[in-house]
């Protein structure tokens, strides 16, 4: 008897494949590959806090899987049947060994369980005073952050300062949605009447995405959402310019034209751009994102569509094509509407 | 002469014979004919289930596709998930509950043989119900044929409790047919704990029971315990939707929160109403293929009560994001890793029954290994979710669906495959071909791990659930081409199990115990007469056929009458009343042929209980 690997090739496919898939995953998750969205490239220290446990986590595993996979299929390949074998002898327990194989795995649970304990208190979304305050809120399908000591609004892109922590209250104002941008923190559901939190301090500049992570209805994929994080300084300038109005530029006729069109606009169902969209010193809907600064952003559409003359012309002649279900109907605009919103929308920096 | 006998008229034949005829199944109190409808059904919705995740993977296959809609795709997985879930594997359990369990312990039939056939035409009822959403759109004035269920199999409120958010029938149906699953559901639970409780053959002790009855036990109380709390959340729910309630009305005073308690609360003992049957089927597999009983069978049965029991007490790790706080967080963490040892301990002693074989390697018991490698894969992952920072990252991904793929299909599907090729000898008097099932086995094998395997990391690297559609910056578009190719694998695996069922027919007659089994239910021909046993069996081993005189001698022909339990089409009657009630609610938009519809439904059900109550006892 002895383990005779190379005459039944069939038995060790498994797990060698398995192992094969395992060893991509190891090169995945340590790979500089960009990947947007990944929980394995943290940016800020409660999600490199997850990042390091789950590291933990994983490598127990993987000697959990190694040592128990291989004494399946060692024992699947030893003991197959072979002629002339006779009848094996019954065995119906052995008290010491079960009781080895209950405790182990009880013992590896100890050694997760504890710097599990530890990470739940750690990222318990307690933020220390000083924290930069952000409310997010969940809309089908979209995402509105306001900036209450800075008396900022916006949607969609969140920018934070680097080095300085985050304190972000969640809520929602209609579905269960759920804010995850994995890059600087796990998710945290938004839910109607409550409010939820998360804390963190982002530790490197950049753009992270991230997205809505609880089924919200029908254009829940379409709910994206970007985190820029920026040295303080740049951040400071943001915040600025985003506490002005932009005046519209009295010498732009199409900015002009732009302007007046989204003042008259109605379409047959009576929805008005300005009963849904705040711009600062022209109107005050609260149903859909404000506008104000909507020209400032990278994208536009819960994140899915460029904030370029393209993109925007593509959203305004057919909203629910864009994003199925959206609130913001079909209206029917002629080419000059377009081209007249789309400038006025641009210039709003 | 036994006493049977006693109670059968003078006229009654000496050797009952299974009736033919269509009216014979519609009619049929019989436990194996109602398996073998509980099989066939679910193996339909299986395939059905089946084609649903196809197009879903044809969708995610590459970024920004448009293969269907956002709504279909919503549609799609919602209706995969309830379908292969209450509709594919609990009645493929069901299948084997109804076919083996009776011979298992020896008795002729279960307790109640027409609240048996009732649970199966009410689950039939609940299947069709929910299906008949696909094409039912114009009957409610939509603008599209499909108005399938569209929140998810988890449903949660509000987005599907209000009428705002979730205007058309798709929640109703949803509703009111897994309404109906329940009481198809919960009859089956107390029919099979009374069964196994009171019908064993002398002898029978319950340390005495096959290890698939007992998890079959185990099962029932979760059935019967855990149905009730998602029926009072489904009721909380649709009575939000048709009278206005304002259970999940968060802006009335109402929460949203409270939805998810009830639903995991039911949802993670469902978990375990899956997996412990199939745990039960490679639990009489591996002993019979390994020619060596089952090692430490008393602690596999006790653990298996006590996931049972534990499995109660671990519902909120679901709700990780939720934030339920630091606290309660660390409980749940707690009890969902405790939870590890005892499926432990079962994996321990699968590989020690193996250990010091003879194995004797059929399709049934490569489906019966690839149980235990892939459980081991979904319980490591399940490990990892308990850990409520790790699960903050990974709950809502790929990573998930990657989890609960390999326990409920590489853990129950392929479980049942193996029960699906150990049984069929018994139930069909042949065995399947075993080349076209190696072949099954393999590509089911190798798809599923190229399905499942590369979610963990696109899920890892950002991949949400639930999303009809993603972006090509993600760079996940490679790993989900890998996943839908698999899917196809998988899909192929399914027609040459079709295949096999179908060209097997002439395969030659077996025996009583092809496969050299211990159990009680070889004792018997194969298939085994309308009366099961000639005789009532006296046991007096666990493993009865491995064991000199481990059981009393059953004769090939009865030696006296046999009273079996004649026809009844008052069960079907009954869930059609079930059924034209709930079609009833759906019309809740309009009042009076709601009502009317409703009560027309509830007179049907009145007078079938009662014929049924008062049928005569001799048919």
């Amino acid at each position: 008897m002895g383990f005779v690997f190379s005459r039944r090739p069939g038995a060790v496919r498994p797990v060698s494949w398995l192992a094969a898939a395992a060893l991509i995953l190891i090169l995945v998750g340590c790979s500089g590959e960009p990947y947007p969205q990944s929980t394995l490239h943290p940016a800020a220290d409660m999600s490199g806090a997850i990042d390091g446990l789950y590291r933990q986590i994983f490598w127990w595993a993987v000697v959990v899987f190694v040592v128990v996979q291989t004494a399946l299929v060692v024992t699947v390949i030893r003991f197959r049947r072979r002629p002339n074998q006779p009848e094996p002898r019954h065995v119906y327990g052995n008290t010491f060994a079960e009781v080895a194989w209950t405790l182990a795995p009880a013992v590896i649970l100890v050694f997760i369980a504890v710097p599990t304990i530890q990470t739940i208190f750690r990222v318990s979304g307690r933020a220390a005073p000083g924290a930069l305050q952000v409310e997010v809120i969940g809309h089908q399908w979209w995402w509105e952050f306001r900036y209450p000591e800075l008396g900022l609004v916006t949607a969609n892109e969140l920018h934070l300062p680097q080095g300085r922590e985050v304190a972000l209250a969640i809520t929602s104002a209609d579905v269960i949605h759920s804010f995850w941008a994995p890059r600087l923190h796990g998710k945290r559901d938004a839910l109607p009447g409550r409010t939820t939190r998360l804390a963190f301090t982002p530790d490197s500049a950049g753009t992270f995405l991230g997205q809505c992570a609880e089924f919200c209805g029908e254009s829940h994929a379409n709910m994206r959402l970007r985190v820029v994080v920026q040295p303080a300084a740049d951040f400071e300038a943001w915040a600025a310019r985003q506490a002005e109005s932009p005046a519209v530029d009295s010498t732009a006729a199409l900015q002009v034209a732009g302007l007046e069109a989204f003042r008259r606009i109605r379409d047959p169902g009576q929805h008005t751009c300005i009963a849904c969209h705040t711009i600062a010193g022209v109107s005050g809907g609260v149903a859909g994102p404000n506008l104000t600064h909507v020209g400032s952003r990278q994208t536009i559409a819960g994140g899915t569509l460029p904030n370029d003359s393209a993109g925007l012309a593509r959203w305004l002649r057919n909203a629910p094509g864009e994003k199925p279900g959206s609130l913001m109907p079909k209206i029917a605009l002629s080419d000059d509407e377009v081209a007249a919103l789309v400038a006025y929308l641009r210039s709003r920096q | 002469m036994s006493p049977a006998s006693a109670t059968a008229q003078h006229d009654a034949p000496v050797v009952p014979v299974a009736p033919t005829g269509l009216w014979s199944w519609i009619t049929t109190t019989d436990h194996k004919r109602i398996g073998l409808l509980y099989g066939f059904t679910a193996v339909f919705f299986f395939l059905v289930g089946g084609l649903e995740a196809l197009v879903i993977r044809l969708q995610l296959g590459a970024p920004g596709n448009s293969v269907v809609s956002a709504e279909t795709y919503n549609q799609l997985f919602t209706m995969h998930g309830t379908t292969m879930i209450f509709l594919a594997v609990m009645p493929l359990s069901s299948a084997f509950f109804n076919y083996i369990i009776p011979l298992q312990i020896g008795a002729r039939d279960v307790a109640f043989p027409r609240l048996n056939a009732f649970s199966y035409w009410v689950f039939l009822a609940g299947g069709l119900l929910l299906n008949a959403s696909f094409v039912a759109g114009p009957l409610f004035g939509a603008d599209r044929l499909s108005v399938a269920p569209n929140g998810g199999w988890f449903g949660y409120a509000n987005l599907t409790s209000s009428l705002q958010y979730s205007p058309g029938p798709n929640i109703d149906f949803w509703v009111l047919g897994l309404q109906i699953l329940g009481i198809a559901s919960l009859a089956a639970g107390f029919n099979f704990i009374t069964t196994i409780l009171n019908l064993r053959a002398p002898g029978m002790k319950l340390m005495r029971m096959p290890v698939f009855t007992w998890m079959s036990l185990v099962t029932q109380f979760l059935v019967v315990t855990a149905f009730p709390v998602i029926t009072v959340g489904l009721v909380f729910l649709m009575l939000d939707r048709i009278f206005g309630t304002t259970f999940y009305n968060v802006s009335a005073g109402g929460d949203v929160v409270l939805w998810q308690h009830l639903f995991w609360l039911f949802g993670h003992p469902e978990v375990y109403i899956i997996i412990l049957p199939a745990m039960g089927v490679v639990s009489e597999v591996l002993p019979t293929f390994s020619r060596k009983p089952l090692f430490g069978y008393a602690i596999v049965v006790y653990s298996g009560v006590l996931i049972g029991v534990m499995g109660w007490g671990v519902w909120a790790h679901h709700m990780f994001s939720t934030g339920l706080g630091p606290v309660a967080d660390t409980v749940f963490s707690a009890t969902t890793m405790l939870i590890a040892v005892p499926t432990g301990v079962k994996i321990f002693n699968w590989i020690a029954t193996m250990w010091g074989g003879r194995l004797h390697l059929t399709t049934s018991m490569w489906f019966a290994v690839a149980f235990i490698s892939s459980f081991i894969i979904g319980g490591l992952s399940g490990v990892m979710h308990s850990s409520p920072p790790a699960d903050l990252q990974q709950t809502d991904t790929y990573f998930v669906v990657a989890h609960f793929h390999y326990v409920l299909f590489g853990g129950a599907v392929q479980g049942l495959f193996a029960g699906v090729y150990y049984w069929w000898p018994k139930i069909f008097g042949h065995r399947l071909k075993e080349g076209v099932g190696k072949l099954h086995f393999w590509l089911m094998f190798v798809g599923m791990n190229l399905t499942f395997f590369p979610m963990h990391f696109s899920g890892l690297l950002g991949m949400p659930r639930r999303i009809y559609t993603y972006g090509p910056e993600l760079g996940l578009g490679m790993l989900n081409l890998m996943s839908t190719v698999g899917a196809f694998l998988t899909g192929l695996s399914l027609l040459v199990f079709v295949y096999n069922a179908w060209s097997s027919r002439r395969e030659p007659r077996v025996g009583k115990n092809p496969w050299a089994a211990a159990t009680l239910e070889w004792a018997v021909s194969s298939p085994p007469p309308v009366y099961n046993f000639s005789v009532l069996p006296t046991v007096t081993s666990r493993l009865p056929l491995w064991t000199e005189h481990g059981v009393s001698e059953i004769p090939d022909t009865p030696p006296g009458p046999i009273h079996v339990p004649g026809g009844s089409h008052w069960p079907l009657m009954t869930a059609l009343g079930i059924l034209v009630i709930a079609v009833g609610a759906l019309l809740h938009h309009h009042f009076v042929p709601s009502l009317v519809t409703v009560l027309a439904g509830l007179g049907v059900v009145v007078v079938s209980v009662y014929r049924w109550a008062f049928e005569p006892f001799e048919v």
